[in-house]
């Protein structure tokens, strides 16, 4: 099961300079909300910047991760 | 002969070129079920822009094939004529900043709430019961 610290740190180690805030919203391990600050977002639309994001756990989104609510900005 | 995963392909890419606003949702605006999809219709009927809705729960083929098409892996997924909006958070956020109203084209009613509304939380399911215990002839 991923933890909140899992998630963080796989999104922070994915977009290089990222910074991410991962609250497990039902405290049951797989419904995720992550708040995701990274320049490089900059100038994409929000569906490019979720789906950067979304791209760093393929496939686990839908299965182990059964929901991962995202903000996205391309700074603090 | 088409497969069937294409021929559901085709299905979703021809509701998506037919309808002007089309959500991808579990459940139906009446009965969603899930609390993104609900949250996703309240905004929607909050904006008040009439929109279409498909049910993806009846085959794990439809969710398959439309998150394939659209590049999007999550439930629900708003289409405003032809192109992907975004899920449930976008499609939030963009209420509250008002670019919702914005891309649908709509002006929100005086009474539309300032923040999206937040959808009661799903029932559990009805069962469906096909019964064919009694011999009704």
């Amino acid at each position: 099961m991923p933890t909140t610290d899992e998630l963080k740190q796989r999104i922070e180690t994915a977009i290089p300079g990222a910074e991410a805030d991962v609250v497990d919203l039902t405290g049951g391990g797989d419904h995720f909300r992550a708040t995701v600050v990274a320049a490089e977002f900059a100038g994409l639309s929000r569906i490019e910047q979720h789906r950067r994001v979304y791209a760093v756990f393929g496939p686990e989104i839908g299965g182990p991760i059964h929901a991962l609510s995202l903000v996205t900005r391309p700074e603090a | 002969m088409s497969t069937p995963e294409q021929q559901i392909s085709t299905a979703i890419q021809e509701a998506i070129a037919e309808n002007d606003v089309l959500l991808f949702m579990k459940g139906t605006p009446e009965q969603p079920m899930c609390g993104f999809s609900a949250r996703t219709v309240a905004a929607l009927e909050a904006v008040g822009t009439p929109f279409a809705a498909v049910d993806i729960l009846p085959d794990p083929r439809i969710r398959q094939q439309l998150s394939a098409l659209s590049n999007w892996p999550t439930i629900p997924q708003l289409f405003v004529k032809g192109e992907l909006v975004g899920g449930c958070d976008i499609v939030t956020e963009m209420y509250e900043t008002g670019e919702l109203a914005e891309v649908l084209g709509v002006t929100p009613p005086a009474d539309a709430p300032e923040h999206a509304p937040v959808a009661a939380e799903p029932g559990a399911p009805p069962l469906t019961i096909d019964n064919n215990l009694v011999d009704r002839s």
